[in-house]
């Protein structure tokens, strides 16, 4: 017989028992021990059919194949750059993975990237070691020019984003901004106009502070209306 | 982050900022708490939008340095705490703390703002010694501005301990009502020159991007008593005007918000 120990939408704490018996999965941030589901993380409790999952109120980005994510430019090696990700590991963007164009031995990699440049990357595979592969050859991904760079918490990046990137959309559509948020919490705005990068800027540090909340797309609707 | 760097300078060209701010536009909320430390003789906490600085004043007995016998003496010390920045770790004070640590002193010292040798209590033998503390709760940019206000409010509020006639030991748990002899309270503004153009107030963001910047300490009659020059800009003769004007215009600003709270 099993059973759910907690409430939906709850906050659970680490080690806290979230379900008992082998008919539920541990999801995101849970994991099984015996028979018993347990919390990972500091967080809100949601079950989705059968897996159990906590969605974690703060914590570090954990870098996962297929990211997006927006990193700069730490160091030119001999092959490539090395992009920090706001991760506690680096991450290497190879010559090869870098553009669809050839790149020759004999060219100077600073011109293509220098040190402190931003860009749109995704992470093509992350190792059993951590180390991170990144590539910059899809469409969407390049070097950033202009506009503004933000940094949010990357467990908010979801809420950022939306259900099927509703509120994202909002964002654009009423500040009339280009937006890129990366997984890792990296956020790039570019408008026509500083007052509306402003706007946008603000927006989503509202999204930010206000993440628990239900009905948060009206609100910002709301917002971007006044 | 460069790409908000060339941001910031495209921007101020234009007399913009990043945070949609006025130029010449102070962040709020401007608010003090005094009094916020027991052991201290005087302290107290500014908030400048999100910069949190903390000001403490120590009274002691001391003996007068041989070539101001009849004077006492003011020491000033920052510590930029690593929980207020990523960029600050702990152990000795880095060339920030030192810097912010001089300016401030250089405000006060320089404007004979304490009268020192009201301090005296014998002279050549025995003299009051002021030592301050600033410490660096939040850095959300603009330390300079932040710290002397905290510093001048910490000094508008010290009492001085009570001091046991007979034997001369200090009972610091208890205070007299006594003020410091404070003759004048300067005020500094850190004039930032970004792009060729003027602002006050910067952000951490900002203070990256700078050319060159000005801080000019000044009492309320606009008498200026210290300048210090930083950055690796150059400045014209008629940028310092301007920036002096600035300053003066900010700090009477500042000499208002540090009214609404300090008697």
């Amino acid at each position: 017989m099993s059973n759910i120990t907690v409430q939906e939408r709850d906050v659970v704490i680490p080690g806290q028992v979230l379900a008992e018996g082998l008919d539920y999965l541990p999801g995101d941030n849970t994991y099984r021990q015996d028979d018993k589901i347990y919390a990972r993380a500091l967080g809100l409790f949601s079950l989705s059919g059968r897996v159990a999952k906590v969605t974690a109120l703060s914590g570090p980005y954990v870098p996962k194949t297929g990211d997006k994510i927006i990193g700069q430019v730490q160091d030119i090696l001999m092959s490539g750059w090395r992009i920090s990700t706001g991760t506690a590991y680096t991450a290497m963007l190879n010559v090869k993975d870098a553009s669809a164009r050839f790149i020759r031995v004999t060219e100077d990699l600073s011109k293509i990237l220098a040190i402190g440049d931003f860009v749109i990357v995704v992470i093509t595979k992350v190792t059993s070691q951590n180390l991170i592969d990144l590539t910059m050859k899809e469409p969407g991904l390049r070097k950033i020019n202009g506009g503004r760079i933000i940094q949010i918490s990357s467990q908010k990046v979801p809420r950022v984003i939306g259900k099927k990137a509703s509120m994202i959309s909002v964002i654009k559509e009423k500040t009339g901004c280009e937006v890129t948020v990366g997984q890792n919490g990296y956020v790039w705005i570019k408008g026509d106009s500083p007052e509306n990068e402003c706007r946008a800027e603000q927006a989503i540090r509202l999204i930010e502070a206000k993440s628990h909340e239900e009905g948060l797309t009206d609100k910002i609707q709301q917002f971007l209306s006044k | 982050m460069i790409v908000n760097k060339e941001t910031i300078m495209e921007l101020a060209a234009q007399g913009k900022r990043l945070d949609g701010r006025q130029m010449t536009e102070y962040r709020q909320p401007i608010s003090m708490d005094l009094e916020i430390s027991w052991t201290a003789e005087g302290s107290a906490k500014v908030t400048l939008g999100e910069t949190v600085i903390m000001a403490g004043v120590k009274l002691s007995l001391e003996k007068p340095y041989n070539d101001t016998p009849d004077q006492g003496g003011i020491m000033i010390n920052a510590e930029l705490t690593p929980m207020s920045s990523s960029e600050y770790e702990s152990g000795p004070p880095g060339i920030k703390a030192i810097e912010l640590a001089r300016v401030i002193d250089r405000g006060i010292r320089e404007a004979k703002a304490i009268d020192m040798k009201q301090l005296c209590v014998t002279p050549g033998e025995k003299a009051w010694f002021v030592s301050i503390d600033i410490i660096s709760i939040n850095d959300a940019g603009n330390l300079f501005d932040a710290s002397g206000l905290a510093v001048l409010a910490a000094l508008k509020s010290t009492r001085f301990p009570v001091v046991d006639p007979v034997t001369g030991s200090i009972n610091y748990k208890e205070k007299t009502d006594k003020k410091l002899p404070l003759l004048k309270e300067p005020i500094s503004v850190t004039v930032y020159k970004i792009n060729g153009q003027l602002l006050v107030d910067p952000s951490p963001q900002e203070e990256k991007s700078y050319q060159a910047r000005l801080t000019v300490a000044s009492d309320k009659n606009a008498i200026i008593s210290a300048m210090q020059k930083g950055g690796e800009g150059p400045l014209t003769s008629e940028e310092i005007t301007q920036m002096v004007d600035l300053a003066l215009e900010k700090g009477e600003f500042l000499r208002g918000e540090l009214n609404k709270f300090v008697k």
